[in-house]
């Protein structure tokens, strides 16, 4: 098993470095939008330690930075990171087996390392490309962050990066695997044209959890039992 | 900024996190409902990526980003490695952006 497991770390570990250097630069932009919104250093790097989950930390800035108050700011990220509930009931068997690794394994369960884990399956490879990712995310994302304080205004716009279209071309990229069989394309369809038509009436949040209505077109008896 | 709306947002966060975990953790899953949490776990997945490349603040996100997105798909298709899509994908809205694209 060990040339095996050596040969896969090698690529597994690459592609983690590029998921990680990604989120590494929407990280240097939220340390320096933190900045400019006059949060005090101590609290950005709370806010990146301790909640580590990007969407979040920004809509919690922006709100309360705009003069909102201080709970629909937080009802407002916590719907943001609703997905994770359901992200935990599939992944809790890949994320470890005893129960102290599950509770430090629950903080690092990110969009980025579900989706690179679930791209290697549910073995062994998926446990090791979920910590991979996962806790590397954690260090760049904190790292940047930080340095995107400190360097504040001479940030470049990330926009002016194309940074925003790295998320969701990484996700998807790691979601195509998956996508080859029919009936995961059925559910996604669905959970696509679901997500997208509640985008603009509904809070954000909301309309990606609407994804999982891509369910009620899943068949009951699995295709590959011994999956 | 408060210390109540980061310990808040926290907490509640880990708790999302790990309420999955703990509950996946006190059930016997049959085989059809394990597939039926895994499809889920992709299809919340799927519609984020569709959300994020097409979106933003809930109008539409202007065309450079989903291009980018969509350049970077199909060099995902050609089994072009993994850290080129993400640059492809960057690179092809930046340019856009530069050219004067939304």
């Amino acid at each position: 098993m060990r040339p095996i497991q050596r040969t896969l770390l090698g690529p597994d570990l690459r592609d983690a470095l590029a998921l990680a250097a990604a989120i590494g630069l929407v990280g240097v932009s939220f340390g320096a939008l933190a900045a400019a919104a006059g949060v005090p250093p101590v609290l950005t790097v709370a806010l990146s330690v301790l909640v580590f989950a990007g969407g979040s930390q920004f809509l919690l800035v922006a709100v309360l930075s705009a003069g909102g108050g201080v709970v629909p700011a937080v009802l407002g990220g916590l719907l943001l990171n609703a997905r994770h509930l359901p992200f935990g009931l599939a992944m809790a068997p890949v994320i470890a087996d005893r129960w102290p690794a599950r509770l430090i394994g629950a903080h690092f369960m990110i969009d980025e390392s579900v989706a690179f884990a679930k791209a290697r399956g549910t073995g062994p490879r998926a446990r090791r490309a979920f910590w991979l990712s996962g806790l590397l995310a954690f260090v760049v994302w904190n790292v940047c962050a930080i340095g995107g304080m400190l360097i504040g205004a001479a940030v470049p716009d990330p926009e002016v990066l194309g940074v925003d279209a790295a998320f969701p071309a990484a996700l998807g990229a790691l979601l195509l695997g998956q996508l080859r069989h029919p009936e995961t394309q059925r559910v996604a369809l669905v959970a696509v044209t679901a997500a997208l038509a509640a985008t603009p009436f509904l809070p954000a949040g909301v309309p990606v959890l609407l994804g999982l209505a891509g369910l009620l077109v899943a068949g009951r008896a699995a295709p590959e039992e011994a999956r | 900024m408060t210390w109540a709306a980061v310990v808040a947002l926290a907490a509640g966060t880990y708790l999302l996190r790990l309420a999955g975990i703990v509950l996946r953790g006190r059930m016997t899953v049959p085989a059809h409902v394990e597939r039926l949490l895994d499809l889920g776990a992709t299809a919340l997945l799927v519609a984020l990526a569709a959300t994020a490349a097409l979106s933003a603040d809930g109008g539409f996100a202007g065309w450079a980003r989903p291009a980018g997105v969509a350049v970077g798909l199909v060099a995902a298709w050609w089994r072009v490695p993994f850290v080129l899509v993400v640059v492809l994908a960057a690179a092809t809205t930046a340019g856009l952006r530069l050219l004067g694209v939304p």
